[in-house]
């Protein structure tokens, strides 16, 4: 299922608790199994809780809690954008119906091209910056006006 | 110790408590809805909240652990406008119909609505949706848009089930419970998720809309399948049963039930319920009278007693009958002068009998199994034999023990298992021997010779090595250990195990009356024949006592001969079963919820029952029957004019506790290793298919556990035969055989196929144990 280089790596990241508690790497062996198979699919999820010992329903509450996991396929590039209040009352709502008019998709959605995926965020602690959002759920972008919005889908083409 | 205040009471308890607890002690109701007793604290539900002096909040009473002087307001003006807060947030999504929800009238949010809700509701939006998930036929998420996200079913599977199928996905306003991808919730102790929740988002499926809760009457019974002896409220209207929750008892079932012990009533309305005496004439079935039927048996059983002489009259009785059935069947066959009795159909090897010093039990109360650091199973599907007893063994090796196995099948109990011996059955007393000797050199001991001359292979020196480290050992024999040809050899060598250890040896009684039995003599003194022996040379007249031939015998193959070769049964049961082939007279008797009874559980304590309901139809309670049987016989001693005084004679004079005993005297020890080479038998009895009641338990027979059996086989073995999984394959043992379908289970020993018994697609093969041939069917192949 999983690759045996993501199974190392999750390896790595069960050494770092005591072996009691492989249950704690659940959060960085998902996004390995994500980075490595681009979304969490039952299987992977399944595969995930295997080799952690966790029941499959345990890691799924965990996949589908926080945003950043995917359970169906995204476009290459996914843009999160936080609509919480802080960012929301900065013109993070702003940003995202800007994004939605840009790209002709909604929250949620998949352009055709298959290029980009639209997500609504929680809070990504950065509220000082709004409005923000994550691209690929690594990339933290600040202040983001149209015109920062559209420099950033230019560099995504 | 703690001393704190509550609302102006003082209560004085152990540091660490918290304050719900200490407010309980002191009688005082927090409301709740997340917080339970057997339960982690999860704190989520925010109903308990409390003002605390000197905390600048509210807190919750659940969470909030005692500290000396503390000083609690549970009724304070600020408390109760934060549970008033809270219960309008929680009304917020839930919908507002309780008339049309199936848990009203015995709601737990719907009560504490009453106190602390307002009379509208302030809230003018979309209420929240969820779209109910089908997780198999006993729980129903139908109305899964009323939780209130406590998550005790979800914290339930986690800390009792074992076996974590519900979470909850999603965050926030979007979290839901549900399973992983619409999988069923299979666990043996599902039902109970529906006891915990406390609003009605999960609701018992046979159950639904059939009946509100304040129409039914409530009555106290005991469950008539495992050895636990669960405590029951039969919930009854119109004469029919309609539900079965637990009734708490601590030493027992605590506040648990197993699903056969929650569900298995359905079969208590089974269409399948003999309603009519009934007499084979001609070779067709007619309903007579009481005394038409109840004469022609007497008649009959007369004939055979004063012909061929009453040695050819035999009684077989399922251990799930009463103490009282058990006890006047015995006193009717030994007044006609036959010693044939027995009530233990599934075993095989009586060669303890008359060694026994007493009737096999547990051996400490159930209670203790909770506090024991050691416990070596032997022969046990633990699980699905006695769910709750896995679940108080589960509770000791969380808090420390070490559990040890020796059987010859490897499912998944649940819980840590330290060490596995997991053979082919002609091995297991060897292991035990090997395990036997490990032990003795560990304790510098001395054991006899056979027992020396084992191997002590790997597992079982590591078992022993557990079992010498431990202080509080309990060595437990399983319902396969019991069945087991060599059950006698297993009991002794166990025993021994047991007493190297200073530790408890005990049997896990294999049905609700195991030990009644004994305490009614209902089984052969010495010159008597036992089950065993009354099925292989068949008799002339057979009385059976809720017996069906063909699944609740150790040799089905050979109990059908008998059946069928001989010149007159009597069966006495509350179903028209299969023994309308064979049988002469059906004599309807009333199950446990239709009669008062005894039954006496695998720790020995007796527990007496009242009817629930009227008899259905014509059937009489089973001690009644039997009465006048005996009056009909003209025998005395047949006076009774309650079960309470047969209860009390057959109890008179004996001391229960005394009676228990697990000693067995002068049995050698062979021990020698397997060899026979051919392919063994493996035997459980599935759980839904135990005994007659719950075999006609609709929803029951619906669960995945009661799947149609297989011929379950190592991947080697299977390989060995050309078959592939999948395959149907044709399983013969003597004269029979059975089609099913081939399965690999890796996790069996090779040499041995587990197929399982008291299932009607089995019941035409032979010995629960014992050599099996398995061909493909040529054919037969995709």
């Amino acid at each position: 299922m999983l690759s045996q280089d993501a199974i190392q790596k999750i390896d790595r990241e069960i050494a770092k608790y005591p072996a009691e508690q492989k249950q704690s790497a659940v959060m960085a062996a998902l996004a390995i199994a994500q980075m490595e198979k681009g979304w969490l699919s039952t299987e992977t999820i399944e595969a995930v809780a295997g080799h952690l010992g966790m029941a499959p329903v345990a890691v799924y509450e965990v996949a589908s809690f926080y945003n950043m996991y995917d359970l169906a396929p995204v476009g290459k590039v996914k843009i999160t954008v936080c609509t919480n209040l802080p960012c929301a009352l900065s013109g993070g709502v702003h940003a995202a119906d800007y994004l939605k008019q840009k790209l002709g998709i909604g929250f949620n959605e998949t352009t055709p091209d298959g290029r980009f995926t639209l997500k609504e965020g929680e809070c990504m602690g950065a509220c000082g910056d709004a409005p923000v959002l994550l691209v690929n759920n690594v990339r933290m972008c600040s202040f983001m006006q149209p015109e920062q919005i559209d420099r950033l889908l230019g560099e995504c083409q | 110790m703690a001393k704190i205040e509550i609302d102006g009471k003082q209560v004085e308890i152990e540091n660490g408590r918290t304050v719900i607890e200490a407010a309980h002690l002191a009688g005082i109701y927090i409301p709740h809805f997340c917080y339970h007793k057997k339960l982690s604290i999860a704190a989520n539900c925010r109903m308990c909240l409390v003002q605390v002096e000197k905390a600048p909040k509210p807190l919750p009473a659940c969470a909030t652990p005692v500290t000396d002087g503390m000083k609690v307001f549970t009724a304070s003006e600020q408390a109760v406008k934060a549970q008033k807060g809270v219960m309008e947030f929680l009304l917020i999504n839930h919908p507002l119909d309780c008339p049309v929800c199936d848990k009203g009238g015995e709601c737990e949010l719907q009560d504490l609505a009453v106190g602390y809700g307002s009379s509208a509701s302030r809230y003018q939006e979309e209420k929240r949706m969820v779209v109910p998930k089908e997780v198999g036929p006993l729980i129903s998420t139908k109305e899964m848009s009323r939780c209130i996200n406590c998550t005790r079913c979800v914290r339930f599977g986690q800390e009792i089930g074992g076996i974590m199928e519900l979470g909850q996905a999603f965050r926030g306003e979007h979290a839901e419970i549900m399973s992983f991808v619409s999988n069923s919730v299979d666990s043996e102790l599902s039902g109970n998720m529906i006891d915990l929740c406390p609003v009605g988002a999960l609701t018992s499926k046979p159950f639904r809309f059939t009946a509100r809760a304040w129409e039914l009457s409530h009555r106290r019974s005991v469950s008539p399948h495992d050895s636990l002896g669960s405590n029951l409220t039969v919930q009854v209207k119109n004469n029919r049963v309609m539900r079965v929750l637990p009734a708490e008892n601590e030493e027992i079932n605590e506040c648990w039930l197993s699903d056969k012990d929650r569900f298995s009533y359905e079969g208590l309305n089974s269409g399948e319920r003999l309603t009519k005496p009934m007499i084979k004439q001609n070779g067709a079935w007619q309903e007579v009278e009481w005394q038409a039927a109840l004469e022609y048996a007497a008649k009959g059983l007369r004939q055979i007693a004063d012909g061929a002489g009453a040695e050819h009259i035999g009684a077989l009785a399922t251990p799930h009958s009463t103490l009282e059935e058990l006890y006047l069947l015995q006193k009717l066959v030994r007044s006609v002068g036959s010693d044939n009795v027995d009530f233990r159909l599934r075993q095989s090897d009586f060669s303890a009998d008359g060694k026994q010093a007493g009737a096999p039990w547990l051996g400490m109360p159930i209670a203790e199994i909770n506090t024991r650091d050691r416990i070596l199973l032997v022969g046990s599907f633990l699980r699905k034999d006695h769910p709750l007893l896995a679940h108080r063994a589960r509770d000791a090796v969380k808090k420390g023990a070490q559990a040890s196995i020796v059987h010859s099948a490897d499912d998944d109990l649940l819980m840590n298992v330290a060490n596995k011996a997991i053979v082919a059955p002609d091995a297991m007393a060897n292991v035990l021997a090997q395990i036997l000797k490990a032990l003795a050199a560990e304790k510098q001991a001395v054991v006899e010779a056979s027992v020396q001359s084992a191997e002590v292979g790997s597992a079982a020196a590591a078992i022993a090595k557990s079992l010498a480290s431990g202080e509080r050992v309990a060595v437990l024999l399983g319902n396969f250990a019991q069945q087991h040809p060599q059950a006698a050899q297993l009991q002794v060598l166990g025993q021994q195990i047991a007493a190297l250890c200073g530790g408890k040896f005990g049997f896990l009684g294999e049905a609700a009356n195991s030990v009644g039995g004994h305490l009614a003599k209902a089984l052969p003194r010495a010159n008597g024949m036992n089950a065993a022996a009354m099925l292989a040379a068949p008799r002339k007249a057979y009385i059976l006592l809720n017996v069906e031939a063909e699944l609740d015998t150790h040799n089905p193959q050979q109990a059908l001969v008998a059946m069928k070769a001989a010149d007159l049964v009597v069966a006495l049961s509350a179903y028209k079963h299969q023994a309308t082939d064979y049988a002469d007279v059906l004599l309807p008797i009333a199950p446990f919820s239709e009669t008062s009874g005894t039954f006496v559980n695998t720790e020995g304590r007796v527990q007496s029952f009242k009817g629930a309901i009227k008899p259905l139809g014509e059937a009489r309670p089973g001690w009644k029957v039997l009465r006048v049987l005996g009056n009909l016989l003209n025998e005395t001693g047949f006076e009774y004019d309650t079960s309470e005084a047969v209860r009390d004679e057959a109890l008179s004079g004996v001391d229960v506790a005394a009676q228990l005993n697990n000693a067995v005297q002068g049995v050698a020890l062979e021990t020698a290793g397997a060899g026979s080479g051919s392919l063994q038998r493996v035997s459980d009895v599935p759980i839904y298919s135990a005994d007659a009641i719950v075999r006609r338990a609709a929803s029951l027979q619906n669960t995945r556990d009661a799947e149609a059996p297989c011929a379950l086989m190592h991947g080697a073995e299977l390989s060995r035969l050309g078959v592939h999984a999948g395959e149907q394959v044709k399983v013969s043992q003597g004269e029979g055989s059975a089609i099913l379908v081939a399965a690999a289970d890796d996790r069996l020993p090779q040499g041995v196929v587990r197929v399982a018994a008291g299932h009607a697609a089995t019941a035409g093969l032979g010995a629960m144990f014992g050599a099996v041939t398995v061909e493909p069917i040529t054919g037969g192949r995709a």
